[in-house]
């Protein structure tokens, strides 16, 4: 049992990327707009984190550059999709080609640098609390930054006037639009914010998950973070849990190859996938009709004049 | 879905990065009729493990031969789906390919077979044909010392191993591994979690976590990144380097690492080319010819060091080897000796059972 709060902390590292990136495209999302550049723009955060936070020596300045960099080529992205109204998922899928591409430039003089740990933050009192105590009290800052962060969009999203527009537009933009609603503009700001948790994501990889800059290390985790706001399907508490969910079995299919437990270990790799392809069906045999993506997804928004 | 998504991507950036390449050097080629020599990487150059070593390896034939060769090298190109990376390199005019990891084997065949005028170099690997030359390193030797380290060093006589595929070359050297560590504690546990990837640091570290927690106080490890390394560091505890010298990631928890040098040999392969003289072989020699070398051994006593430096220059010698009969297979039935006192190269090359003592099974 003493060995559980070391576990948790494992899945709780595991999960945060993908739940930060996730949360950061489920607002994309929201307001209408499939961004399937993600796993780009955290590669080019967890290049440029690293790279701010060998060059200034500080890893907490690293991960705000790496957000900031995430939200730059998000920016590239908006310009593309709301000015000259291109196809969202072409346009996303070069934005993926494009980052790793970036990235691999950005970090090229990084490559093989180590990095200290940043020192984990200890909640007084909360972190004494017996097994869960030393689990979730006591983690890195964008740990808890990531669980402040889930609070954040599901009240902004569903408690406030900007989060209802926001939704409004990303249901119908041509009803938004005709209601006077500045639908280019509240899409803009959805962008940014996915681009900037994408890269921040990214240089939580880079300088906290694994401390060392290397192309390519994203391995997929963007495309994962993606699925997971399938998964979610419109609701961030689903959201939370299918991240949880998903580090929860990659570490624990760990555990059991470590056990000797005697199932093949493609299979045990395999798990989570099977395991997310299972909980959409579930969810979707299951759950209402309706719910799901924003009415306007993926489409182009040109207003007539 | 994710991870195939990726690599597709990360191939189609690798290919239209060669096609620059070629398109680029298609006009001083007319000048002088270069060797156009290609490389296929199956994790990014920037590894710092083992497609890293490899790309010394090429560097090493670009100072070798000043103006009369050009290299390319195509990274991160996923086993699964390497064929037209490797076709693409043999339709530019690359005459001397080498495929660096053990998936590439039957898709180097494949283009072999429809390019005879090129010549194919496939990494450890054990099919070849006239055009396709097989070469590979003795890790395992490096693996049998590094086990003798761990056995002297652990303190819960609990080793953990971070695999990445279970290929024979893997296998070998986990047993070669457990057979050092068990020669000098035979009470030691050995506990083996596959990464199902080469290059995927974020797992290689959780992977290593999971050994950790389950009671492992060292870590070795057969993927590319240094994480696992970096994890056990981060717990306070020992591990080993793999490809290349990993010390700059864990200076006070590193033991030694196990260094990988192409150097040599894809100089001469290369002269081979440009003399004429190329022809297909197979060779697989380590520590003796310094294909196989060691980083230098830290943070252990002396009598450790000089235990690893005794092992390290008996088996150079080929006094001992890794694999001494009798090797006793885990179902209990000693393994046929076909080497004299050892086993012969081809059984360690095909090696597909874990040594007795090893729990578990070998995914299959």
């Amino acid at each position: 049992m003493e060995m559980l709060p070391f576990i948790l902390a494992t899945v709780f590292t595991a999960a945060t990327p993908l739940l930060i990136a996730a949360l950061g495209e489920h607002v994309t999302e929201r307001a209408g707009v499939l961004n399937l550049g993600v796993e780009g723009m955290m590669i080019v955060g967890a290049a440029t984190g690293f790279a701010a936070a060998v060059l200034t020596d500080s890893s907490v300045f690293g991960i705000i550059a790496g957000a900031l960099a995430g939200m730059a080529l998000s920016a590239v992205f908006a310009l593309m999709v709301l000015v000259f109204a291109t196809n969202q998922v072409a346009t996303g899928l070069a934005l993926t080609i494009m980052g790793l591409g970036l990235a691999g430039l950005i970090g090229q003089g990084f490559v093989g640098q180590p990095r200290a740990a940043i020192p984990p933050v200890q909640i007084p009192l909360l972190s004494e609390i017996p097994v869960l105590g030393k689990a979730i009290f006591t983690g890195d800052f964008v740990f808890f930054l990531s669980l402040g962060l889930i609070a954040f969009v599901a009240w902004g999203l569903n408690r406030t006037r900007f989060g209802l527009l926001l939704r409004a537009v990303g249901e119908s933009h041509g009803s938004a639009h005709a209601l006077g609603l500045p639908v280019k503009r509240i899409r803009l700001v959805a962008i940014l914010f996915g681009g900037l948790l994408a890269g921040l994501a990214g240089a939580y990889l880079s300088l906290i998950y694994t401390r060392f800059w290397s192309p390519g290390m994203s391995a997929g985790r963007g495309w994962i973070a993606l699925a997971l706001v399938v998964f979610a399907g419109g609701h961030v508490w689903r959201l939370v849990l299918g991240a949880y969910l998903f580090g929860g079995i990659t570490v624990a299919q760990l555990h059991a190859q470590a056990g000797a437990i005697g199932l093949p270990s493609q299979f045990l790799s395999a798990l989570p996938y099977l395991m997310t392809i299972a909980a959409l069906l579930f969810l979707s045999i299951s759950g209402r009709k309706g719910a799901g993506a924003a009415g306007s997804l993926g489409q182009p928004f040109v207003p007539e004049r | 879905m994710g991870i195939a998504f990726w690599g597709y991507f990360m191939s189609r950036t690798g290919v239209l990065a060669v096609l620059a390449v070629s398109l680029g050097l298609a006009a001083p080629a007319v000048a002088q009729e270069k060797l156009k020599v290609g490389f296929i990487y199956v994790g990014p150059v920037g590894d710092f493990g083992w497609s890293y070593q490899h790309d010394e390896g090429r560097k090493a034939i670009e100072k070798a031969f000043p103006g009369r060769v050009e290299t390319t090298f195509i990274e991160s190109v996923p086993e699964a789906d390497s064929e037209r990376s490797i076709e693409q390199l043999a339709r530019t005019g690359h005459k001397l390919i080498f495929t660096t990891s053990f998936g590439y084997m039957e898709p180097t065949l494949k283009v072999a077979k429809k390019y005879p005028n090129v010549m194919f170099e496939h990494a450890t690997g054990f099919k070849r044909d006239k055009n396709v030359a097989t070469y590979s390193a003795k890790f395992h030797e490096g693996r049998f010392i590094i086990g003798k380290i761990a056995g002297k060093m652990t303190k819960t006589n609990t080793l953990g191993y971070v695999g990445a595929m279970p290929i024979p070359e893997v296998i070998a050297g986990i047993n070669a591994f457990y057979l050092g560590a068990k020669s000098v504690n035979p009470d030691v546990k050995i506990k083996i979690a596959w990464a199902n990837a080469w290059f995927d640091p974020g797992k290689e570290g959780d992977a290593a976590k999971a050994l950790l927690d389950q009671g492992a106080d060292i870590i070795t490890q057969h993927t590319d990144s240094p994480a696992p390394l970096q994890q056990a560091s981060a717990r306070g505890k020992l591990a080993f380097g793999q490809a290349s010298d990993m010390t700059r990631f864990a200076p006070n928890h590193i033991l030694t690492s196990i260094i990988d040098d192409w150097a040599p040999y894809y100089v001469e392969r290369t002269r081979a080319v440009l003399e004429g003289k190329w022809q297909s072989q197979d060779v697989f020699d380590g520590l003796a010819k310094g294909k196989v070398k060691m980083g230098p051994y830290v943070n252990m006593p002396d009598e450790v060091k000089k235990l690893a430096e005794e092992t390290e220059a008996a088996l150079k010698s080929g006094k001992i080897d890794a694999f001494m009969c009798p090797v006793v297979a885990q179902d209990g039935k000693t393994v046929e000796c076909k080497g004299g006192d050892r086993l012969t190269d081809e059984q360690v090359v095909g090696m597909n059972f874990y040594v007795q003592g090893i729990e578990g099974t070998i995914p299959k």
